[in-house]
């Protein structure tokens, strides 16, 4: 009996609650037409289950009441009837019948990707995403932010309270035009993720070796975040997605802003030929800027631009002291591949270990490739004096 | 005459005495005592395993343990509870009452029975040794995807291996029931007399033997795509990740009945005995449990409604999803019907099968709420589906095996349990379960995904309301050791035959003495 009451009273704060807008205790209405589909789909079956329920728990609450042999209850003597056995099969049937129609008329509109303004490809990696605009021509990587990243750290001593938006904040956010339908085309670069903004209404898988889409179109301007959903590996819980939503005159203005960096980096007298690789990414802007400083041979400023991309592509699964995590992923330091023929760990990381570790080909420009494997093999104890060009990765392409 | 005298020689023998009984028993009563024990035990170390993520998401940030132990823990907890505590118990109870209730002498093939049990504790010292293994245990989740379980360390063979061994032991547990409930029953006692713990034993016991050859066979194309250079699930060769998840739920949408159906028996068999009256609808109970069974093959990919399967699949499975509201609203509808005009008594089992009522039903309304497929594009991997199925799995399957437990200890132990304590334990259960799982729903309606070790700020609140349920849920399971280990030990008062109020009408079982002795219808009773 008392733990009906409470189940009573914790329904009666649920529906209480739902007043309360800023009180997360309901799915979001989201800011495009499927998102509002979805969430009325939400609350017409979810209203159907309340009816339902007070129903079967009112007859049960009046029968433990009612017919309690304490009570003086006699038992009855009855065990069928067709008649009511018949209704309530054949009730239920036709409210779920009910249910389907319009179910069935929001799912192919979730299907619909036909007549749209622009396409983005999204890649899940572990653990960030990547952001190719297939017609504006941007192309990007977005992971945790540094302050979230440093104070996920185990018993890293910072209050997740004192940093803003504590684990869903991205370094480069998803910037995209409001009004405008927008396709999204999904993949995986390694393992299968899932690419979830609630605010969109719906999320989907990102699989390796297949695409899939889904689209939206953005009513109001806003900051929109969410997370991987499908479980990728030991940083799952830490690749969350922001979405800013812009009206299209800003998002153009972003967009050409975007477009001047990267200009300004590819006319870098220093320049190498391969800063025009077709998948090389242009943002963040400044990445490419130093790139540029590869060519200049000095193998200090090799060395240092090596260690940002092994900070940012290779550390989290390969650890920041090179050390890797035993049975899992080999440690750097103190590597046979890494100590031995160049050409053998270029290879490697050219054209990855599936399904154990992506392909850079595509991911790292040749510079940046050549950047990082003369400072895997110039670092953690590993000293082959091998400094690697451009050009030698470009062999391997 | 020899032969005669060899029987009545047999007959006077009682168990063998110390371990070696344990070891070669082909004693149903045995057996079933090694499956309930072997199941407590597992129910503790996977609870031990929740207790260490709840731990860790009582606050934001990360305190006690690695991402990646995060991910095993949550892997094996699965792993353990479902193959190691929930159908080990059934097994336990299914060998233990099976014969008694159809007035069979055992089960059918009793050397097989001891072979199915005692694969389990080696495969289950197995899948808990890959802990210790180099680059830890398995972390892809329970449901094994490829490619990340192929990131697996030394781990991975064995714990496909743990799940060979594990199918080997389920289906030679199903055939012997199927066999024992087929051939084995007493004269008279036709298939739709049969007690409807029997029937719902009988549909799992096919079901069984239906998916584990398909789980194993997926295992074993993940390891031959580790370690044989396949490529089944690698597109890169040609292969599909996709078709993995298929075929595993294609084994995993049954198991989930499978690890409901016999629940559904237990709580069949308790509310009549404790409404004094006969179970209703008993025939519409026996064929809503067939279709469910039915149903249960051709719903699988509800679960993967995010994969961007085609429309017409994403359309035909939301369908034949929603059909399964339908038997399982019989089926309660039955239930209260069968308490309607009764004579109710609240003992410690009426107490458990109301509670699996109630919040199996919360469980199957979340359950109809997913199925319809795009609210699911919302729900789906957030802590809203966690909530759905610890609902069915933990107020529902667990709750049904306590009950059981509670309802027929008496019988084997020929000893009552203490009343007082065990409405203690039930009601410290039932309201930590609650308090454990019901913020979870919100949370994953707000946007929390499943299996993150640390989470944003605006989910801080829910979660530690949820480990301060789960502790309390985890720490009162021990009342119910201590009135097992109790009662074992043959203290308490002593149970009467019948054990219940007029039970000798409600099963074969209630006819024998309390405790039953260690064979039992040695001669057929004869059912009218």
């Amino acid at each position: 009996m008392k733990n009906l009451k409470a189940l009573l009273a914790v329904s009666v704060w649920v529906f209480m609650g739902e007043a309360q807008a800023d009180y997360a205790l309901n799915l979001t209405e989201g800011v495009t037409e499927l998102s509002r589909d979805i969430y009325d789909l939400h609350m017409l079956i979810f209203w159907i289950c309340v009816a339902i329920g007070v129903l079967v728990y009112g007859i049960l609450i009046y029968s433990l009441v009612k017919f309690r042999k304490s009570k003086g209850a006699v038992a009855a003597d009855f065990h069928e009837n067709t008649k009511v056995e018949v209704l309530w099969t054949v009730i239920p049937f036709l409210i779920l019948m009910a249910m389907a129609i319009p179910a069935t008329k929001v799912m192919l509109n979730v299907y619909d990707v036909s007549g749209a303004d622009m396409s983005i490809k999204v890649t899940g990696y572990q653990w960030k995403w990547r952001y190719e605009y297939l017609d504006d021509g941007l192309d990007f990587f977005s992971s945790l932010d540094a302050k979230s990243n440093e104070a996920r750290q185990t018993n890293s001593g910072i209050n997740p309270a004192d940093v803003p938006n504590y684990l869903l904040e991205v370094d480069h956010p998803l910037v995209v035009p409001t009004g405008k339908k927008i396709r999204f085309l999904f993949t995986g670069g390694d393992v299968i993720h899932s690419w979830w903004v609630p605010d969109l209404g719906w999320k989907k898988d990102t699989i390796p070796g297949f695409i899939t889409d889904g689209w939206t179109r953005i009513e109001k301007p806003g900051i929109y975040r969410g997370q991987c959903t499908e479980l990728c590996g030991r940083d799952h819980g830490f690749m969350p997605i922001v979405i800013i939503a812009k009206p299209e005159a800003e998002y153009k203005q972003w967009v050409a802003e975007q477009k001047k960096a990267l200009g300004h980096a590819e006319t870098e007298p220093a320049a190498p030929p391969a800063a025009q690789a077709p998948d090389a990414h242009s943002a963040p802007a400044e990445a490419v800027a130093s790139a540029a400083a590869v060519s200049g041979e000095d193998k200090s400023d090799v060395m240092a631009e090596g260690q940002k991309v092994y900070e940012t592509h290779c550390a989290s699964c390969h650890q920041a002291n090179g050390e890797g995590i035993s049975g899992l992923f080999p440690a750097i330091k103190g590597s046979k591949v890494v100590n031995g023929p160049v050409s053998d760990h270029i290879s490697l990381v050219v054209n990855g270990k599936p399904p154990l570790m992506a392909s850079f080909k595509n991911i790292l420009k040749p510079e940046e490739v050549a950047a990082v494997i003369t400072y895997q093999r110039n670092s953690f104890g590993n000293n082959t004096g091998d400094v690697v060009h451009a050009s030698d990765v470009l062999a391997h392409h | 005459m020899s032969v005669t005298a060899l029987h009545d020689d047999h007959h006077d023998h009682g168990p063998a005495k110390g371990f070696m009984r344990w070891v070669t028993t082909t004693n149903h009563k045995d057996i079933g005592t090694l499956y309930l024990l072997t199941s407590l035990v597992m129910f503790m170390v996977g609870g031990a395993m929740a207790l260490v993520i709840r731990a860790e998401l009582f606050e934001p940030g990360m305190q006690f343990v690695d991402p990646l132990f995060f991910n095993s823990m949550t892997t094996l907890h699965a792993l353990i509870m479902v193959f190691g505590a929930v159908m080990p118990a059934f097994a336990g109870l299914a060998n233990w009452m099976i014969p008694m209730m159809i007035g069979a002498p055992d089960m059918a093939l009793p050397r097989l029975n001891n072979w199915s049990f005692w694969l389990l504790p080696f495969a289950a010292v197995m899948l808990v040794s890959t802990l210790f293994m180099d680059g830890g245990a398995a972390a892809a989740g329970w449901t094994l995807y490829p490619p990340l379980v192929l990131q697996t360390g030394a781990a991975l063979p064995f714990t496909i291996f743990t799940v060979h061994i594990l199918g080997v032991s389920s289906i030679l547990a199903a055939i012997n029931i199927i066999v024992t409930i087929l051939n084995m029953r007493a004269p008279g006692m036709t298939l739709m007399k049969m007690p409807l713990f029997v029937w719902t034993w009988l549909i799992t016991a096919f079901l069984l033997v239906a998916i584990m050859p398909v789980f194993a066979g997926a295992v074993t194309m993940l390891l031959t795509d580790k370690f044989f250079g396949t490529s089944f699930f690698n597109a890169a060769g040609g292969g599909d990740p996709v078709l993995y998840q298929h075929l595993f739920w294609f084994f995993g949408h049954p198991e989930v009945y499978v690890l409901i159906l016999p629940s559904f028996g237990i709580v069949s068999q308790i509310i009549p005995t404790f409404s004094r009256k006969t179970l209703f609808g008993y025939s519409s109970m026996v064929y809503a449990t067939a279709s469910i069974g039915f149903l249960s093959f051709i719903v699988w990919a509800h679960h993967q409604y995010t994969v961007g399967m085609p429309i017409e699949g994403e359309l035909y499975f939301t369908y034949a999803t929603m059909l399964i509201a339908v038997p399982t609203g019989v089926k309660v509808f039955n239930w209260l019907s069968t308490m309607w005009r009764g004579s109710l008594t609240f003992e410690a089992p009426m107490l458990w099968a109301i509670a699996f009522v109630v919040l199996f039903t919360m469980g199957g309304f979340t359950g109809l709420m997913m199925s319809i497929s795009p609210a699911d594009l919302q729900y789906h991997d957030t802590y809203f589906i966690v909530a759905h199925f610890h609902y069915v799995l933990v107020s529902g399957a667990v709750f049904a095996i306590i009950a059981g437990v509670y309802y027929w200890l008496p019988k084997w132990t020929g000893r009552m349990y203490d009343e007082k304590l065990a409405a203690l334990h039930f009601w410290l259960t039932v309201i930590s379960v609650n308090v454990c799982f019901f913020p979870q729903h919100f949370l994953g309606l707000a946007g929390m995904p499943r299996r993150i070790p640390d989470y944003a700020l605006q989910f801080a609140e829910f979660n530690a309301w949820s480990s301060v349920g789960a502790f309390i849920f985890g720490f009162s399971q021990l009342i119910l050791c201590y009135i097992v280990v109790r009662a074992m030990k043959g203290e308490g008062e002593h149970a009467t035959d019948e054990v219940w109020e007029g039970a000798h009408e409600h099963g074969l079982e209630w006819q024998l003495p309390s405790p039953a002795p260690y064979h039992t219808w040695e001669h057929s009773p004869h059912i009218h």
